[in-house]
C-alpha cells in the first residue's frame, strides 16, 4: 500500500467531514468511515508511515481521527 | 405463444363503466376502447391497425362495430366504451363490410404465403381467414404495392419489404410512441406509400437506432427479422431477463430446440413494458460465437501455452493455487469479484465462498467502478443503497432533473420513457458536460440544458441547493415531519452561504446563473420532480458527494415517497444492483449489513458453519494496490474485466501480474484472462436460471433456454471450486440458493421462485410486511427513520488542467456497444459503431490542425493513446469525449486511478489530456497488440492434457 495514495484518500474522506460545523461529529464521521471501510493492512500501513514520517501531510481532522483510531486499537 | 392483443393501450381512471358486448357484460376503466373492453369480454374484434402497445389509429376499418342508439359503423378502436352501451361486434352487414376491407388489402398483397417468413404467424392472413374471405373480385393484376419495390436489407437484424406492407402505420407509430425517434413515416400517396426511413434513405443510413419496435409491431412480414427468415418461426418460448444494462427488460426468447430464433420484448415485463433496444432485442449472437471457450483450461506462467483438462482437474488446480497462495502469503492475500452481469444466485455464492471457504472479506463487485456512490449516498440520507421508485412512476412526473446520465444510449428503455413523458407535456432539466440526445430529442426538447464543466457536479448541485434555500422553495412542513431537524438546519445554513450561490459558482462550472436559478425553480416548484443520474454522477471524486446532493435537493423539495419524484440511478450492467444487494462488498453480507455487526456476523456463522472476520476486506483497487505491494496473490475473477473495464490500464496490467493465481470464469479470452492461470468457462444468460435484480429494485427470473455449452452454469462452477477448496455447497438447482438468500436477508425474507412465478417479478423489500414487494420507498418514512442531510462541499478534482494537459477528457458509452464490448463486439452491432472514436469540439480540432476521421494521440498523466477524431459540437471547447468498448482503443489506459473519496469508485469522467496528430498507434498500443497475438497463439494451441 503506497503511503502517498493512502493519505490522499484519507483527506478525501476529511474533507467530506470537515464541511460538519459540528467537530465532534465530524472527526467521528472520519473514524467511522475508515474503520467501517478500510482494510486492516491499510489502516497499519497508514499507522506506520505516520509513526515514521510524522502526520504533517494529513488534514488536521484526519489526524485527530487517527489518534482516536489508534487508541481504540 | 402468441400473448393476448387488446387493441388498445390499458386505461387508468377512477370511474368504471358499464357495457355490453354481444350479450356479454363486461365493466371497464373509463376511457378503455369499446375494442378493448370487448377483449375483455372475450370477444375479439378483427384488427389490423391497432394493437395495444399503441395509441388508437382508426385507419384498417376492419374492427367496425355497431352501437345501439347511433348511427353508421364506428371503429371499436377509437371508440370509448360508455356507460349502458349495447354493443355488436358480429352482424351480416359487419361481415360484408370487413369482407369487402380485407378484399381491398388483399389485392394488394403478394400472395406468397406458403414461402412468407410469416406464414402462420401474419396478422393480415389471420385477419383473411376470419373474415371468410374466399375471393379477389379486383384480380392480381394493375396497380400495386408489391411489383417493382425494392427490399432494404440495409439493417444487419431485419429487413423491410415495401411489397408486404399494408401502410397500416403501426411502425410509424411505435418509432413515435414507443421509441421516441420519430425516424419513420409513410411518403407517397396511394400505391405509391411506402414507409420511409429518414428523409428516403435505407433504414441504416437513417437515424433509425434498430430498437425493433417497428418490427414488433409489424402486422405482416414488411418487417421481419433475418433470423426468423433464416430459421422459421419459434416453436416454444421462454420468459426471460435481457443481460444487457440494468434496466432490466423481460424478454420472450423464442426458441427452435436450443436454438434462439428471436428476442421478443415481453409486454408484461415490468421494466419495459413490451420495448426494447438494439441490444437486448436483437444483440444475443454473442451467446453462440465462435470464441466461446467452452473447456476448462490451466497454465502454470501466463507465458505458457493453455492446457484443456477436466472441471475436476481444473476445479483441483486452482483450489491448490489458493491454498498455497494462502500458505505462503496468508489468509488474506486471496480474494475474488463477483460478477455484475451473473444472478444474484452466483454472485451469493462466490461471497460465500471468499467469507466461508477463503476465509476473508476481500470480494467485491464492479459497482466499485459504477454505482458504489450510490449505495453510499443514499444509504447514509435516506437509509436505502437503491432508486427510490419504478421506471414507471416517471408516467406521474411534471419535472425530469437528467443529471450525468445519457439514457438514450446507456438506458435506452428509459431513455424512450423519459422523451414519452416530456413529449407530453413534462419539463425535462439536463445537466451534462456534453450535449446528450436526451437536449434535442424530436418533439422533447430539454427547457433547460446546463452544460457543465466536467468534474464539477457538486458545485452545481449545492447552487441549485442555494437557490432552492434562499428563495424560500424549501418544502418545510416536508423536512419537519421526515428529516432530521439539526442536520437540516446545517445543511440549510451551508446552502445558503454565498460562496454556493449560482453566481459564485459560475466560474467553476462555466454554466450561468441565471440558467442555474431558473433550473432550481423549476425543479423545486414544476410538480412533481424526479431525478435520474447515472455514472456521470457517481464516477468522479466527489460521486458519493453529488448522490448526497442529490439526495438532499429531492428531500428539501419533498419530492421522495410518491408516484412522480424520487431519486432513480440508472445502473450500468443488468445486475449491478444484485450484486451488491448479495454483499458483494468487501465491507457488508448480503442486505447491506456490516461484516463488523455481531448479530448479523453471528447469523452467517450459523448458517454457513463457519467463523468468519468482523473487518473490512479489500475492494478491487486496494487489491491492486496490495498485489504490487506482494500481500496480495491470488483472485478468483468471475464475469468480470477489470484489465480492460478499470482505469489506469498499465497499472491493472501490472498488477495482475504481480499475482500468482489469477483465476478467471468468463465466455471469452478477455483481457483479464491474458493473466490468468487458470479459465473456467462461463454460461451466457441463455444457460442458466437465476434472477437478476434491476436499477429498480426489481428481481427477475432468467430462464435457461439452452444447455450450458461448457456444461455447468456458473454456479455449478463456484460450487466446484468451493467444494475443491474443502467447503462444498449443496445446491441442486437455483431456486434453493435463493431460499437461502431469503433465509439470511430480511429485505428478500418473502422472494421465492414460486412467487416469482406468480408474479412476474417483485421489487424488494419484499417480507412479512411487504409480501407483494415495494414499488415505491420511503412512503411515509424514510427507511433510516429520519432523512439526513449533509452539507456538501465542493472539492475540486486533483485532475486539473494545465499548460501540458489542457484539455479535459470524459467517458461513456455508446447505444450499440455495451461497457467493455465482449458481448456486443461480437455481434453484427459493429456494424454500427466498430471503433472508439474520440469526440473533440472544432475550435480545439483546428487549434491542434486536427481533421474529422484522423488519427489523434492522446497523452494523460496515466498514460497514453491514439483514436480517430470525431470532430463535432457535441462536446464543449475544452472538453473531449470517448468510449471504452474496444479493448485496443486503450481508453482506460489513459484514465488516472483518482477515486471517490467514499468508495474508491474511479473517476473515469475527468482526465486532463493533451491531444496531438499522429500517424501510428502509440507504444502501449503496439505492445497491447503484440501480446494479444502472442496471448491468442497459447489459446490456439491449447492441448488436451
Amino acid at each position: 500500500m503506497k503511503p502517498e495514495k493512502l493519505i490522499k484518500m484519507a483527506n478525501q474522506i476529511g474533507a467530506f467531514f470537515d464541511a460538519m460545523p459540528d467537530r465532534e461529529q465530524a472527526v467521528a464521521g472520519v473514524v467511522a468511515h475508515i474503520q467501517r471501510n478500510w482494510e486492516p493492512r491499510m489502516r497499519s500501513a497508514l499507522r506506520e508511515h505516520v509513526a515514521r514520517n510524522g502526520d504533517e501531510a494529513l488534514m488536521p481532522i484526519v489526524r485527530e481521527a487517527l489518534r482516536i483510531i489508534q487508541k481504540g486499537s | 405463444m402468441n400473448e393476448i392483443d387488446y387493441g388498445t393501450p390499458a386505461i387508468t381512471s377512477d370511474h368504471e363503466v358499464t357495457l355490453h358486448i354481444d350479450g356479454v357484460t363486461v365493466t371497464v376503466p373509463a376511457g378503455t376502447s369499446v375494442m378493448r373492453a370487448a377483449v375483455k369480454a372475450g370477444v375479439m374484434i378483427p384488427k389490423l391497425c391497432a394493437t395495444d402497445s399503441l395509441a388508437p389509429f382508426g385507419s384498417c376499418r376492419l374492427c367496425l362495430v355497431e352501437i345501439e342508439g347511433r348511427r353508421g359503423y364506428p371503429s371499436s378502436c377509437t371508440t370509448p366504451a360508455a356507460a349502458g352501451m349495447t354493443v355488436r361486434t358480429q352482424t351480416p352487414k359487419l361481415a360484408e363490410l370487413r369482407r369487402n376491407v380485407m378484399e381491398l388489402y388483399i389485392s394488394d398483397h403478394p400472395l406468397d404465403c406458403l414461402t412468407c417468413a410469416t406464414n402462420g404467424d401474419c396478422e393480415l392472413q389471420a385477419m383473411a381467414d376470419e373474415v371468410g374471405l374466399r375471393e379477389v373480385r379486383y384480380g392480381m393484376a394493375g396497380a400495386n404495392h408489391f411489383t417493382s419495390v425494392k427490399k432494404d436489407e440495409s439493417n444487419p437484424y431485419f429487413t423491410y419489404d415495401p411489397a408486404k406492407c399494408i401502410v397500416c402505420n403501426r411502425c410509424v407509430r411505435a418509432c413515435e410512441e414507443q421509441q421516441g425517434t420519430f425516424a419513420l413515416t409513410i411518403s407517397g400517396r396511394g400505391f405509391d406509400s411506402r414507409v420511409t426511413a429518414g428523409q428516403g434513405e435505407s433504414f441504416m443510413e437513417s437515424e433509425c437506432v434498430s430498437c425493433g419496435a417497428c418490427v414488433n409491431a409489424c402486422p405482416t412480414a414488411a418487417l421481419i427479422e433475418k433470423t426468423v427468415i433464416a430459421k422459421g418461426q419459434a416453436e416454444h418460448d421462454a420468459i426471460t431477463t435481457c443481460a444487457y444494462c440494468g434496466v432490466g427488460c423481460g424478454f420472450k426468447a423464442e426458441m427452435q430446440g436450443n436454438e434462439v430464433v428471436r428476442m421478443v420484448p415481453w409486454k408484461d415485463g415490468k421494466a419495459n413494458e413490451g420495448h426494447a433496444c438494439v441490444k437486448g432485442r436483437f444483440a444475443w449472437g454473442y451467446a453462440t460465437h465462435k470464441d466461446r471457450i467452452t473447456k476448462p483450461m490451466i497454465r502454470a506462467k501466463t507465458s505458457d501455452p493453455w492446457c484443456e483438462v477436466s472441471w475436476d482437474e481444473a476445479f483441483a488446480y486452482a483450489a491448490k493455487e489458493f491454498r498455497r497462495v494462502q500458505e505462503k502469503y496468508g489468509k488474506n492475500a486471496v480474494g475474488a469479484l463477483v460478477s455484475s452481469r451473473c444472478t444474484n444466485e452466483e454472485d451469493y455464492l462466490v461471497q460465500k465462498l471468499v467469507r466461508a471457504a477463503f476465509g476473508n472479506n476481500n470480494v467485491d463487485t464492479c459497482a466499485r467502478v459504477c454505482h458504489a456512490p450510490t449505495g453510499y449516498g443514499l444509504g447514509q440520507t435516506l437509509g436505502t443503497s437503491a432508486g427510490t421508485q419504478t421506471f414507471k412512476s416517471v408516467e406521474q412526473s411534471d419535472v425530469i432533473l437528467l443529471i450525468g446520465s445519457n439514457p438514450s444510449e446507456g438506458h435506452p428503455v428509459v431513455g424512450s420513457r423519459l422523451k414519452r413523458r416530456v413529449r407530453e407535456g413534462a419539463k425535462l432539466i439536463v445537466i451534462d458536460p456534453r450535449e446528450i440526445d436526451m437536449v434535442n430529442a424530436p418533439h422533447a426538447r430539454a427547457t433547460y440544458h446546463l452544460k457543465l464543466r466536467p468534474g464539477t457536479n457538486v458545485a452545481m448541485l449545492s447552487a441549485l441547493a442555494h437557490v432552492i434555500v434562499t428563495e424560500g422553495l424549501v418544502n418545510e412542513p416536508f423536512i419537519a415531519e421526515r428529516c432530521e431537524t439539526q442536520a437540516y438546519a446545517e445543511w440549510r445554513e451551508f446552502s445558503a452561504r454565498s460562496a454556493n450561490s449560482p453566481e459564485a459558482m459560475e466560474t467553476v462550472t462555466g454554466v450561468p446563473a441565471a440558467d442555474v436559478r431558473a433550473a432550481a425553480r423549476l425543479y423545486a416548484t414544476g410538480g412533481n420532480a424526479a431525478i435520474f443520474y447515472g455514472l456521470g454522477v457517481t464516477e468522479h471524486s466527489q460521486g458519493s458527494t453529488a448522490v448526497i446532493a442529490i439526495a438532499n435537493l429531492a428531500m428539501a423539495t419533498g419530492n421522495v415517497g410518491r408516484e412522480g419524484v424520487g431519486v432513480n440511478p440508472l445502473r450500468g450492467q443488468n445486475n449491478v444492483q444484485g450484486s451488491c444487494d448479495m454483499g458483494g462488498f468487501p465491507d457488508i453480507y448480503p442486505g447491506y449489513r456490516h461484516v463488523s455487526d455481531n448479530a448479523t456476523r453471528e447469523l452467517f456463522e450459523k448458517a454457513w458453519s463457519v467463523n468468519l472476520q468482523a473487518n473490512p476486506g479489500l475492494r478491487i483497487p486496494n487489491m491492486l494496490e496490495a498485489a504490487l505491494d506482494g500481500s496480495f496473490k491470488g483472485l478468483y475473477c468471475q464475469g468480470e474485466d477489470p484489465a480492460q473495464s478499470d482505469p489506469n490500464t498499465q497499472h491493472v496490467q501490472a498488477a495482475l501480474a504481480a499475482m500468482e493465481c489469477v483465476v478467471v470464469q468468463d465466455l471469452f479470452l478477455n483481457e483479464t484472462a491474458k493473466f490468468a492461470h487458470v479459465f473456467l468457462p462461463g454460461a451466457s444468460f441463455l444457460e442458466k436460471d437465476g434472477t437478476f435484480t434491476n436499477g429498480e429494485r426489481r428481481i427477475s427470473r432468467v430462464r435457461r433456454v439452452m444447455p450450458p455449452l461448457a456444461g455447468k452454469a456458473d454456479w455449478e462452477v463456484t460450487l466446484g471450486l468451493a467444494a475443491a477448496l474443502g467447503y462444498p455447497m449443496h445446491y441442486e438447482h437455483p431456486s434453493q440458493i435463493m431460499e437461502e438468500i431469503a433465509h439470511l436477508t430480511p429485505t428478500f425474507a418473502g422472494v421465492s421462485y414460486d412467487k416469482l412465478e406468480r408474479m412476474g417479478s417483485v421489487q424488494w423489500p419484499c417480507n412479512d410486511k411487504m409480501p407483494e414487494g415495494t414499488p415505491l420507498m420511503h412512503v411515509n418514512a424514510f427507511v433510516r427513520g429520519k432523512g439526513r442531510f449533509f452539507n456538501t462541499q465542493y472539492v475540486p478534482t486533483d485532475e486539473k488542467v494545465t499548460p501540458r494537459f489542457p484539455l479535459l477528457l470524459t467517458t461513456g458509452r455508446i447505444l450499440s456497444q455495451y461497457n467493455v464490448g465482449a458481448q456486443t463486439r461480437r455481434t453484427e452491432n459493429v456494424q454500427f459503431y466498430p471503433e472508439d472514436v474520440l469526440e473533440i469540439h472544432p475550435h480545439d480540432a483546428e487549434e491542434r490542425g486536427i481533421k474529422q476521421g484522423d488519427w489523434v494521440g492522446i497523452q494523460s498523466r496515466a498514460g497514453d493513446t491514439v483514436l480517430r477524431a470525431t470532430v463535432t459540437e457535441r462536446v464543449q471547447p475544452g472538453v473531449v469525449y470517448t468510449t471504452f468498448h474496444f479493448p485496443e482503443s486503450g481508453a482506460n489506459v489513459i484514465t488516472t486511478d483518482n477515486s471517490d473519496w467514499a468508495t474508491n469508485c474511479p473517476e473515469y469522467k475527468v482526465t486532463a489530456v493533451q491531444l496531438v496528430k499522429v500517424d501510428q498507434p502509440s507504444a502501449w498500443q503496439k505492445r497491447n497488440a503484440r501480446e494479444d497475438e502472442k496471448q491468442r497463439k497459447l489459446l490456439a494451441g491449447a492441448a488436451r492434457k
